[in-house]
């Protein structure tokens, strides 16, 4: 067996291999199906339809989708940078920390003052979480990997404390969670009778301004560019800590945000199952969209729509609804084979 | 390399040329890379204890021949044939089983592992629970003393200069039973003594009846070394001679397809003192400083060249005048000012252009674009940038006049970088240094892998540069490349520098005493071996 590099690849090529690649994932994860005793056929069919086939349904996975979006642009910021940031649900809890600690009652404001200040307050708490490691990095070459990744721990075990301890909402029956945010703290539903909220385009304007700012600011392109290569951007003249702190608070603020969002957007109140993994899921999301802040919105939009999906499907014909991760993983790395394949061809011989 | 070419002074190589079966023989080979033909139907023979030389320029196919030889390419068509049996397509296993040895220009040895230990590297059985080192070391020391390749075997790879770790990729091959060795640019990163050793090695190789091919576009190597050349130019080969029956100026024509462009050089002016180093110092790790009380003036109008064997702190003031390191001691003044915190951008502040010895890692950022990588150093500026949001219009239609007047050959200002050859590389640094109209221009090794017509476009532009009242300092381990552009040139030994001499005056000789760390001036140098030449 060999691997070479492909001489040239046509747009087609680009276009149908992640196709290909999601309907290999569905055949792997049909086979799943079939070992749990279900119809592929029937699961993929109710997968789609609890995901798409109401209003109910569609708003939901938008709804999912929303804290996506945040985290998986706070991913493909940093790691454009090669920043690896593997610490998106920390920051995302840190977001929902400070926002509870604002929105709960020491400032009273009208909605439309009180929502942007909490989601910029939410932000900094956030960048200024990945300010840490990154400074680490910059200054003492500590990988920041390892960081991020263990503050995650530290900031989940400090949310614990809070909401079993100081910050225990008396009127919560027992229940570790804190007061709820004050009404003009809450984002507004954009459907009728459903959860979907003003987060949801909060996000889409998110990514649309990270992908201008990539492309068009003086900062994007140092971004671009340190990330690329930090010898010949140092050589060039650009200040490369000052670009990586800088990519740092735009992450951490972005993955903080989606902790805003959802906070105020879905729970109303701090918990401690705020996030299924939204965080690591982020990084998933980024990596699905090679990095590509407008291809984070469709594969965010594509994650939820399996994991709801899924969940629609598991309630309907009794599985386990592990197989919303399952399948997302599958897809994943067949999306990664996928883009590999596209650079290079195997020979056999 | 200033003997006379091998072939005359009678290598056995001539005499049997026509009794013997060639070892090598590549017939008809073809390869096209989507629209461009790497190769096209190229028929070459190697004998038995020869040295060919394959010539060509950037780009000419020599390397993917090679690549095709050693089975990283299958070719489209057409045959090779390894003493008298044909080589499987696609192998490199094979190639190695059938004794072809390769060397490869950006070597290819674990930095964490000894010398001995890169050499048994693939040789071993993987399922063999024991390794026998005795025995491997025994052959290799055999080796080393057959060939006079001496590198310490329980030398760990990133302690070795460059020249040692090629003395181990060539022993990689011997220790492989190779019978053919082919070497590609093997003298690109080594000094003029390391290249000069390493011919030595080679033609002891030959004359014990190995058969080494090197690729190379040095005319002087291939003059001073071969037995036979052939050049390469488009894919095709369009002049093949025993050397002893060519001149460099015929290889030069096959090779660029004319004859050469040569540097006009303008008459020297005297300038006023635009760059004054001050006992610059420059403490490493070691014992000793790597730059170590540096005294350096230049003047607009010249340019001042600095020679020496590398590793006496070139990269030191390469790095220095580029802002990438700070001096511990001494002071730095452009134009009668203190640069007080060297930085990259301090520099270019200052007027100071830079183009650094490494294009892909250090000069460009090889995944970015053309246009990209042109911005690099004025995005910030007021006429492309207002209040941090790029004006990539103004850029496109700097970039796109750029690669107009520095000829550099692209698709489009939307190409990566790294699809760009060698020479169109470094006309791009040179197009966003000079675009910036600097006084003071720091290059360093600007010809490195370059074809004999990118270089002499380099030489012009450095020339037109300094004409136009620019100081170049130009550090450069070729010595012909110094004597061909330099106005003065000192010399660089452990740190500090040789008093300046004028470049029309001096000497190969006195300048390899000053080298090797000889005090004599290179005038009088010259004197001496005048007299005892008599």
């Amino acid at each position: 067996m060999r691997i070479e590099p492909r001489e040239s690849v046509s747009l087609a090529m680009k276009g149908i291999a992640p196709l290909m690649a999601v309907g290999t994932a569905m055949l792997v994860c049909s086979a799943l199906l079939v070992w749990a005793g279900a119809s592929p056929t029937q699961g993929w069919v109710l997968m789609i339809s609890g995901a798409l086939g109401s209003k109910f349904a569609l708003s939901e996975t938008l709804t999912r989708a929303t804290p996506l979006i945040l985290t998986g642009l706070a991913a493909a910021v940093a790691f454009r940078a090669k920043l690896w940031n593997i610490g998106g649900e920390g920051q995302f809890y840190m977001g929902a920390v400070v926002a509870t600690w604002l929105g709960t009652g020491p400032f009273a404001m009208p909605p439309y003052l009180m929502i942007p200040y909490l989601f910029l307050a939410g932000a900094m708490g956030g960048g200024l979480l990945l300010l840490l490691p990154t400074l680490l990095k910059t200054r003492l070459q500590v990988d920041e990997v390892v960081t991020t990744l263990l503050l995650n721990f530290i900031v989940i075990l400090f949310v614990n404390w809070l909401v079993f301890g100081p910050w225990k909402d008396p009127m919560a029956m027992g229940w570790p969670q804190a007061a709820p945010v004050v009404d003009q703290a809450l984002l507004p539903q954009v459907l009728d009778k459903t959860r979907l909220h003003l987060g949801f385009f909060i996000a889409l304007f998110c990514a649309v301004g990270v992908w201008w700012f990539m492309r068009a600011t003086t900062w994007g392109f140092e971004i671009r560019a340190v990330g690329a290569s930090p010898r010949a951007s140092a050589f060039a003249g650009m200040p490369v800590a000052a670009v990586t702190v800088r990519t740092a608070l735009l992450s951490g603020g972005l993955a903080a945000m989606a902790g805003v969002a959802e906070l105020c957007g879905v729970k109303g109140y701090l918990t401690l199952d705020l996030s299924p993994g939204f965080g690591y899921s982020g990084i998933v999301v980024a990596m699905l969209a090679a990095l590509h802040p407008l291809g984070v919105v469709a594969s965010a939009l594509f994650v939820a729509v399996i994991q709801i999906g899924a969940d629609s499907m598991s309630r309907s014909i009794n599985i386990s609804s592990y197989i919303a991760d399952v399948t997302t993983a599958v897809c994943l790395l067949a999306v990664l084979v996928a883009m590999f394949l596209t650079r290079y061809r195997i020979r056999w011989r | 390399m200033t003997g006379p070419p091998r072939a005359m002074r009678g290598g056995p190589s001539c005499d049997r040329d026509s009794m013997t079966e060639p070892v090598l023989k590549l017939s008809g080979v073809t390869k096209a890379f989507g629209p461009v033909m790497a190769n096209e139907n190229v028929t070459l023979e190697l004998r038995p204890g020869e040295m060919l030389a394959l010539l060509g320029e950037n780009g000419a196919g020599k390397t993917t021949l090679m690549s095709i030889l050693f089975g990283h390419y299958v070719a489209d068509s057409g045959e090779v044939e390894v003493f008298g049996r044909a080589l499987p397509a696609g192998s490199p296993r094979a190639a190695l089983a059938a004794g072809v040895g390769m060397v490869h220009q950006h070597f290819t040895l674990a930095d964490n592992m000894t010398v001995l230990d890169n050499v048994m590297l693939g040789t071993e059985s993987l399922l063999s629970p024991t390794r026998d080192t005795g025995a491997a070391l025994t052959r290799l020391t055999g080796l080393m003393e057959r060939f006079g390749l001496r590198v310490n075997p329980r030398a760990m790879i990133r302690s070795l200069s460059v020249g040692e770790r090629q003395r181990v990729e060539i022993l990689k091959a011997l220790y492989r039973d190779a019978r053919i060795l082919i070497l590609d640019e093997p003298t690109a990163v080594l000094t003029p003594q390391e290249a000069q050793h390493l011919f030595a090695t080679l033609h002891q190789m030959v004359d014990q009846g190995l058969s080494v091919i090197f690729i190379t576009h040095k005319l002087r190597e291939v003059m001073a070394a071969s037995d036979r050349c052939v050049v390469l130019r488009h894919g095709r080969v369009v002049f093949e001679a025993a050397t002893a029956e060519t001149s460099a100026g015929e290889l030069a024509r096959a090779m660029v397809g004319s004859d050469i462009p040569r540097t006009s050089r303008p008459e020297p002016r005297q300038g006023k003192e635009i760059l004054y180093l001050d006992a610059i110092t420059v403490r490493g790790r070691g014992a000793t400083p790597l730059l170590d009380g540096l005294n350096l003036n230049l003047r607009s109008h010249e340019i001042l060249g600095i020679a020496g064997v590398s590793g006496n702190g070139q990269a030191q003031l390469a790095d220095l005048l580029s802002g990438l390191i700070v001096p511990d001691d001494g002071q730095m003044v452009i134009h009668g000012k203190r640069v007080h915190a060297p930085s990259p951008a301090a520099m270019l502040a200052h007027g100071v252009g830079r183009v650094p010895d490494d294009r892909t890692g250090t000069g460009l950022v090889a995944d970015m674009t053309v246009l990209e990588n042109l911005s690099t150093e004025v995005y910030r500026l007021p006429a492309f940038a207002r209040r941090g949001i790029m004006n990539f219009k103004a850029l496109a239609s700097r970039a796109r006049q750029l690669v107009q007047a520095f000829d550099i050959r692209c698709p489009s200002v939307d190409t990566p970088v790294r699809t760009l050859s060698g020479g169109n590389m470094q006309k791009l640094i040179l197009a966003r240094v000079l675009s910036g109209a600097p006084s003071v221009i720091l290059v360093n090794q600007p010809t490195w892998g370059l074809d004999v017509g990118a270089t002499a476009y380099v030489h012009q532009q450095l020339l037109d540069a300094a004409a136009r009242g620019a100081g170049v300092v130009l550090i450069s381990e070729d010595l012909d490349e110094l004597l061909q552009v330099a106005d003065r040139i000192q010399v660089m030994y452990q740190g500090s520098l040789s008093a300046p001499v004028p470049a029309a005056g001096v000497d190969r000789a006195g300048l390899g005493l000053l080298m090797s760390g000889s005090h004599a001036s290179p005038n009088a140098a010259t004197g001496t071996t005048a007299r005892s030449a008599a």
